[in-house]
């Protein structure tokens, strides 16, 4: 009687489910908590709570969500480098005899929640949060089409991030690998709440990415600025367009593979079993119909971002600039032409193989014709060496050598021998953390002073630089090399001691990256603690020449007091050229959004309704889904959204804020 | 010296700013468009599931196949129930366009009871075919049929939910700003639906009796 | 592709077109038209060949999806600036290729695959 009562409360969640007999876990957790607990202490005892509540989890400014997609982006990577950190320990140790200091059920989550991790709460955070920052200051615009829509994604992302944690501590993460392939991930194999964690968590956050992607696509096409053409819109618009209609596009098959998936492990259907006719390659088939353009979706704003940093710090115009459009157009077009060669093993033949062998070495032409633009840009440039700049040319040596081993890999019989080896794992570590980590990177060293008003602390930006750069070569070189040499991937004990010294080097190098990511968080924290000597007054730090600018550093929650007028491409170099002045008055009253917590709210209900799915605790799932529907509804119901900024408190704000010319003047 | 900058054309100075009353359409000029392009998405989740039920349609393992299963009198009724909602709620868009809240709500109510007639024929239907033996469960073949048929019933239920919950806003408010553009992108959903559902009677039912 | 300002921003939500009354009805007769024909086609069966009637059937739904999607969408290459259209399109590219590349690369699963005794899978 009490047993069922149990079961139906809690489901299949006991005190068994807790991992008190792991003592990583265990340790992890106490320090999580504490740490945890100390935040909130401080934060109850500095009183931030309403203000936290009111300015930025309820708020629906651009750059406010953006930042919160950075921070979530930050916090996670270093969840996810932990993992990689104990994976290449675990390999440079486990030869032989050792059998290293991770159990394999254990290692096998760790390299699982690394690469889920890695793609979904790091990259994707990242990208959306420069791209929800930066663009609407680039078209001009007060804000993106649906602030509130963009407040909802934000927290959708936040409530998988916070399933994927949770799963440390309360039951398990799966152990079938970043795309959860069936049938290792159907019911028969993978019993447990892993698979189930994985799914939900994605799926709740694939919701908030979809819809953001809708949103940014809304935002560059019906809010730019007066003049702002399509070819007079940044480059980095341009890949922030192509990489969200993209997303736009992909998503929803990842949605659909993920969706059957969760039919197949609660309804008992036979999509991806091996019984009664299922088929379980079309789940690789779905989810690489996602994935593979994913990486384009990371990797084509990080493009973006080159391209404006190549023009600041040379001084120069892009060379290009059209074919540089057109090749963001055409990579978006091909990206979803190639997916096969994720499993080109698979059986098919040669028809089918080389169709989309050829498709993957083609979209290479493109992404090359990119990077002469860049070095035709910085040709006879006068080039600056500050840390975006470096972190240009660091990802232009690095990501090139990425590319040309993903074409090798492209070629089906090479694939065949390469298929699985940890080569690929060292092809696409090079192109993802070449092209879109040094990237993002530059992106946020860049920008960083317009979102707080000051730079970051340059000697600890050099240190990061380094540990990344360096660190990675040394991390993925022999990566490289036992992979070519057949080693093949997420394996937790080797018998062949010749392999042990490439792995001890890779831990090294992984430990070099360490001394980057943490040299990066000390680039913040230093950059705050010397934010006076690195101010900047002007609103314009890098003699940049687009238009975000034109407005100070950090922007007022309008962004521009009047909206801009576009003539040129480079919008804010031609202001300054032609003498531009800050209007001091003739404002208007300023329509604005206004905040609301329903974001919060509707996405905490996601959060449950996962946690209730995967634990089997109906009643909790059943009753955050009508809870979900209802707020949903009444959210329409409330139509008192928006509010104007008085006239003459724009002018007050404008006249508190630094002139750029003047003060450079 | 600002003011220079305020007054477009003036002495051939360039226009730097735009100086207009700032309107009420925060992003609601943007609405239509982003609800397209939303269901753009939505119309790429129902290509994920037809790839999936065209790859299986022949997997039976053993089980009722197509032919068997399927009742066409019953789906024609379906269709038309579908197709008849589509043409009533066109025909309240004059009416909303005009803001006459009584036929609007007319021929809105019209439009939802077709809908849930829909609704109430499917589920029969899926009863039927579970009473039967012929539930999700029993072949690849079923799965993909009940999924790819249920996601639009579901959808469907949402429109209605969406339905009923306008006729309640358009009773307290009216034909506003608002509640206007929450019907246009209604009906573009509904309309969206019975798109979709061409592709279903046309390649799951029909051709699933004659392949 | 070029939006001049003041277009910009007097959009509210009515760019959108919304058709004539008479462009409805015609929608609405051919969409009528269009669902009784593949099924008279099916279900009385006046052509003896399946595969004739198979290609009839799909030419008819997507016929009828243009239709649907001109008459009742009101897609033309005004409406949002010509943005709908163009979306519509890339969709329509990603349905073909999901679609017939799904298909495409699932039924030549076992090329490569040694025989087997009872055929192929399933």
């Amino acid at each position: 009687m009490t047993d069922t009562l149990t079961k139906t409360i809690f489901g299949r969640l006991t005190w068994d489910s807790l991992p008190i007999h792991e003592p990583i876990l265990v340790g992890t957790f106490i320090v999580v908590a504490l740490g945890g607990l100390a935040v909130l202490a401080a934060i109850t005892r500095y009183r931030l709570w309403g203000y936290l509540w009111k300015e930025w989890f309820t708020s629906v400014d651009h750059k406010r969500i953006g930042i919160m997609y950075l921070v979530l982006g930050i916090i996670m990577l270093l969840r996810g480098f932990s993992d990689a950190l104990m994976m290449r320990g675990q390999q440079a140790v486990a030869f032989g005899s050792d059998q290293g200091f991770l159990p394999s059920h254990h290692y096998d989550q760790i390299f699982t929640a690394h690469g889920t991790i890695m793609i979904f709460f790091v990259a994707i955070p990242l990208v959306v949060g420069i791209v929800n920052f930066v663009m609407p200051l680039q078209i001009g615009a007060r804000d993106v089409a649906f602030p509130f829509l963009n407040n909802l994604s934000f927290w959708l992302t936040v409530a998988g991030a916070v399933l994927v944690m949770l799963s440390l501590f309360v039951g398990e993460f799966a152990r079938t690998g970043w795309l959860g392939y069936a049938p290792l991930s159907e019911l028969a194999y993978s019993p447990d709440t892993g698979v189930d964690y994985y799914l939900w968590s994605l799926q709740i956050a694939g919701v908030g990415t979809t819809l953001s992607a809708i949103n940014m696509v809304a935002t560059i096409i019906k809010m730019r600025a007066p003049g702002m053409t399509m070819m007079k819109m940044p480059v980095f618009c341009w890949t922030a367009l192509c990489s969200n209609a993209l997303a736009v596009a992909i998503f929803p098959a990842l949605t659909a593979a993920f969706f059957l998936l969760i039919l197949d492990r609660y309804a008992g259907t036979h999509f991806f079993t091996n019984q009664l006719g299922g088929a379980p390659m079309m789940y690789w088939n779905m989810v690489w119909i996602w994935g593979h353009p994913e990486v384009y979706v990371l990797v084509l704003p990080a493009f973006g971002i080159f391209s404006e940093i190549t023009s600041t710090f040379t001084g120069k115009r892009l060379f290009g600039y059209s074919s540089m459009v057109y090749a963001t157009v055409v990579i978006t077009i091909l990206s979803y032409l190639v997916w096969l060669h994720h499993f080109f093993t698979m059986g098919a033949g040669p028809s089918v193989n080389s169709f989309f062998g050829i498709a993957t070495m083609v979209i290479s032409i493109p992404t090359g014709a990119k990077i002469f633009n860049w070095l035709f840009t910085m040709y006879r440039g006068d080039i600056r060496f500050e840390l975006p700049m470096m972190w240009v040319v660091a990802f232009m040596l690095t990501f090139v050598i990425g590319g040309m081993t993903g074409v090798l890999l492209a070629i089906p019989p090479a694939d065949f021998v390469l298929h699985n080896s940890l080569f690929l794992v060292a092809h696409f570590h090079n192109v993802i953390i070449g092209g879109v980590v040094f990237g993002l990177f530059a992106g946020m060293v860049y920008w960083f002073p317009k979102a707080f008003g000051f730079k970051l602390d340059p000697f600890w930006g050099h240190v990061a630089f380094w540990g990344w750069t360096v660190g990675f070569w040394i991390a993925w070189a022999p990566i490289y090399i036992v992979g070519l040499m057949g080693t093949t991937r997420r394996v937790h004990h080797f018998d062949d001691l010749s392999l042990q010294p490439y792995f001890i080097v890779a831990a090294i190098g992984a430990v070099v990256i360490l001394i980057g990511i943490l040299g990066f968080v000390m680039s913040i924290i230093m950059g705050f603690v010397k934010r006076d000597q690195l101010r900047d007054t002007t609103g314009d730090p890098w003699e940049g020449r687009t238009l975000e600018w034109s407005t100070t550093s950090p922007p007022p929650a309008y962004n521009f007091a009047l909206t801009p007028v576009i003539h040129n491409l480079d919008a804010w170099y031609d202001m300054k050229t032609h003498g531009y002045q800050r209007p001091a008055e003739g404002f208007r009253p300023i329509h604005m959004p206004r905040n609301t917590g329903a974001g919060v709210i509707l996405s905490g209900l996601a959060f449950t309704l996962g946690f209730g799915m995967i634990w089997y605790m109906w009643w909790l799932a059943a009753l955050s889904f009508v809870g979900l529907f209802v707020v949903a509804i009444g959210h329409t119901f409330n139509f008192n959204r928006d509010y104007f900024i008085p006239a003459d408190e724009v002018t007050r704000t404008e006249s508190q804020r630094p002139q750029p010319l003047e003060a450079r003047a | 010296m600002t003011d220079r900058a305020l007054e477009p054309g003036e002495n051939g100075a360039i226009t730097w700013h735009q100086v207009e009353e700032e309107h009420h359409d925060h992003g609601g000029g943007a609405t239509i468009l982003g609800f397209w392009i939303y269901l753009m998405s939505d119309a790429l989740i129902f290509t994920s599931l037809f790839a999936m039920f065209g790859v299986v349609s022949g997997n039976y393992a053993g089980g009722p196949t197509s032919r068997e299963v399927f009742e066409l009198p019953l789906v024609a009724l379906n269709t038309g129930f579908l197709l008849a909602s589509s043409i009533t709620f066109g025909q309240a868009i004059p009416h909303i366009e005009a803001g006459r809240v009584g036929p609007t709500r007319f021929w809105l109510a019209v439009t939802g009871l077709l809908g849930a007639a829909f609704i109430a024929v499917e589920l029969s239907e899926f009863a039927g075919l579970v009473a039967e033996g012929a539930g999700p469960q029993r072949s690849a073949f079923l799965s993909a049929f009940f999924t790819l048929v249920g996601t639009h019933g579901a959808h469907v239920t949402c429109g209605l939910i969406w339905l009923v919950t306008m006729l309640v806003q358009i009773g307290q408010r009216g034909l506003t700003t608002d509640t206007k553009r929450r019907l246009m992108c209604l009906s573009m959903f509904w309309h969206f639906l019975d798109i979709i559902w061409i592709g279903v009677f046309t390649f799951v039912y029909l051709y699933g009796v004659i392949r | 592709m070029s939006t001049s300002p003041t277009e910009t921003h007097h959009a509210h939500g009515d760019t959108h077109g919304h058709g004539s009354p008479r462009g409805y009805r015609i929608g609405a007769g051919l969409a009528i038209l269009l669902t009784i024909l593949p099924f008279w086609l099916v279900m009385a069966r006046p052509l003896s060949s399946p595969g004739l009637t198979a290609a009839l059937i799909f030419a008819l739904a997507l016929l009828q999806i243009v239709v649907h999607v001109t008459c009742f969408l009101h897609l033309d290459t005004r409406s949002e600036g010509g943005w709908t259209l163009l979306s519509f399109l890339f969709t329509t590219v990603i349905v073909v290729l999901t679609i017939g590349g799904s298909v495409w690369v699932m039924f030549h699963l076992n090329a490569n695959m040694m025989p087997m005794p009872n055929g192929p899978m399933h």
